[in-house]
């Protein structure tokens, strides 16, 4: 039924919707509002039965979940930013042992300095701890890709990380279609594990593997990995037929037939994108844009069909590798290796700076009129003479203080433009 | 604020149309500037952005007039209602306000209005009703339907009796010419 709702509610609800017998969360802007919700329908029996475990910390949520899954209950649980790299380790095992946990990712942010806004370095710090990463463009999507993740994980017994952005998704009022509990239960069929600990029938999960078969434990979860770029469309086709709209899969384009410039990127900034594509189509730009909706595993041949009769590609991604580049910008590169298309790094909307139409129009702009670098990452609206500031404050004087700080003084105001 | 604007969101969908709302969060503290935003449109909202150039500006607390760039991005034909017991030329915004289309813009007492039908100084529902009156981007109607819906039972009644109060209150300071 549509409805208007916030995201994180309507998350709640299709979590919900599928079941889960262990929900274990520690609370963390801005995905409280999942779990609180989530809380709520288990003391209410809305979700029967269901375990809600009130853990100390995201280290202790993981690690309640790992148990749960292995002991053959569907396991749930969400996070942000600094609670992501608090449950590191326990990520990499429950990948580690293919146990197929699904995680709501409301992306964040990470500190220093601090923030609380939306952008996407605590998933892309992930982006190799063998969970797969979907990212959804609108709460509708978000909804329907939690349904679509349970089948997927449980398939494949292999954790499963839904990535929607933190406020500007998860505290969006917008409309949501959510399905009914029978449409959700035909799609979803209850959870069979391939692996179980059951006293009546003791085993080892988490066995220590030494140099001798290590190799080949780890070349298995890539194979498995891997199946799931035949998995997820699959998934998704039924998920159409059983929903009646199109949602999920591992990328889709969007007027980029015979684009000759194609945007990338991954998550809620498609919309925006796709109003900017609009306008300039009017003006004749041949321009078409390439959603990204699974960037784990990457899937490294649909990407480059998509781009591959282009003669540009503007990458924009919420996150970098410091010192290195772009990062979903990397991947593009490996999927275009020896193909013509010039690749251009973009990075925007850190620590929730909004990506504005009027930003992407004067950076697609500058991109045409050939001033951009290609092989250099650039920085959507930095403010240049405050960054140059700071850098001349470190060279004159002996004990500048922390940069932080000093530009914070310097612009004079606190968070007043963000989102 | 944040819950006016989500009201607004949900007051248009019931009104079929599609609606956006979303807050901005500075730091997390009660009485810190808090700016919420909602897009109503025919068709499907796809752009994220904050809103840069409103058709309306509601101000819930007009102490932030001398602290942000409220009105930053405002037409001269869009609508402005401002939550004050003052009208714009006691508030030194005369000539600011002159610039707008006179039937466009109110100053109302929603705090006022708000103690009288909820006992309570929460102006969300009073402005929300007070916007009905003033344009037609929104109708009472849909503003109340949303109130109940979000506030159930008596809590429901003495919000939409405000809402209506205050909306009675714009229309007729318009028919009466008033420039309150």
């Amino acid at each position: 039924m549509l409805e208007q709702l916030e995201g994180s509610q309507a998350v709640a609800r299709a979590v919900g919707m599928c079941r889960p017998e262990v929900i274990a969360a520690y609370p963390i802007s801005p995905q409280t509002h999942i779990v609180e919700a989530l809380s709520d329908m288990v003391r209410t029996s809305d979700i029967d039965p269901c375990e809600y475990m009130m853990v100390e910390s995201e280290f202790a949520a993981m690690s309640a979940c790992i148990g749960a899954s292995a002991a053959g209950a569907r396991a749930y649980t969400a996070t942000a930013s600094q609670g992501l790299l608090f449950m590191a380790e326990a990520l990499y095992n429950a990948s580690g042992l293919g146990l197929p946990i699904v995680m709501t990712l409301a992306n964040r942010a990470i500190g220093a300095p601090i923030n609380i806004w939306n952008d996407h370095s605590d998933s892309m710090s992930q982006r190799d701890s063998g969970w797969i990463q979907l990212f959804a463009e609108t709460n509708q999507e978000a909804v329907d890709l939690h349904i679509q993740a349970f089948r997927l994980a449980e398939e494949l017994s292999l954790p499963v990380m839904v990535c929607m952005d933190g406020f500007i998704l998860t505290h969006a009022f917008e409309q949501v279609d959510l399905p009914s509990q029978d449409q959700v239960d035909d799609f979803l069929p209850s959870f069979k594990p391939r692996q179980m600990l059951d006293p009546a029938e003791p085993m080892t999960i988490g066995a220590m593997v030494g140099p001798e078969a290590f190799t080949e434990v780890k070349y298995l979860m890539h194979a498995k990995q891997l199946q799931a770029l035949d998995a997820i469309p699959e998934i998704a086709a039924d998920f159409t037929e059983g929903f009646g709209r199109e949602s999920g899969g591992l990328v889709r384009s969007y007027r980029a037939d015979d684009a000759e410039t194609i945007v990338v990127a991954l998550g809620s900034v498609l919309g925006t994108i796709e109003d900017v594509i609009d306008e300039l189509r009017e003006q004749g730009v041949k321009i078409g844009a390439l959603a990204i909706k699974c960037f784990r595993p990457w899937p490294i041949d649909e990407v480059r069909e998509a781009l591959v009769d282009a003669d540009r590609v503007i990458v924009i991604e919420k996150a970098f590798a410091v010192g290195a580049g772009g990062i979903v910008g990397q991947n593009v590169r490996l999927a275009l290796s020896g193909c013509e298309p010039t690749v251009f790094d973009i990075v925007a909307g850190l620590g929730g700076r909004p990506i504005t139409r009027k930003s992407l129009r004067s950076l697609f702009d500058e991109v045409f009129e050939g001033n951009i670098e290609p092989n250099r990452l650039h920085f959507l609206d930095l403010k240049k003479d405050v960054v140059e500031r700071e850098i001349g404050r470190t060279e004159n004087g002996r004990n500048p203080g922390p940069h932080a700080e000093n530009i914070l003084r310097d612009i004079g105001t606190v968070a007043s433009d963000s989102h | 604020m944040v819950t006016a604007s989500e009201l607004l969101s949900v007051a248009a969908f019931d009104e079929g149309r599609h609606a956006q709302a979303f807050p901005t969060f500075g730091s997390e503290r009660t009485g810190a500037p808090v700016v919420s935003f909602c897009r109503i449109d025919d068709k499907a909202i796809r752009t994220r952005e904050p809103v840069s150039h409103p058709d309306a500006v509601i101000v819930q607390d007009p102490t932030l007039l001398h602290q942000v760039d409220l009105f930053g991005g405002l037409d001269p034909d869009g609508y402005i209602l401002l939550n004050s017991e003052r009208g714009f030329d006691e508030l030194g915004m005369g000539e600011f306000i002159s610039a707008f289309q006179p039937e466009r813009v109110r100053t109302m007492p929603a705090t006022a209005i708000a103690r009288e039908h909820l006992g309570r100084p929460l102006p969300n529902s009073v402005l929300l009703g007070g916007f009905a009156g003033l344009c037609d981007l929104i109708s009472l109607d849909a503003v109340t339907q949303a109130l109940r819906d979000r506030f159930p039972g008596k809590l429901g009644d003495s919000n939409t009796a405000a809402a209506t109060a205050a909306c009675e209150h714009v229309r007729e300071s318009l028919t009466g010419g008033v420039h309150a």
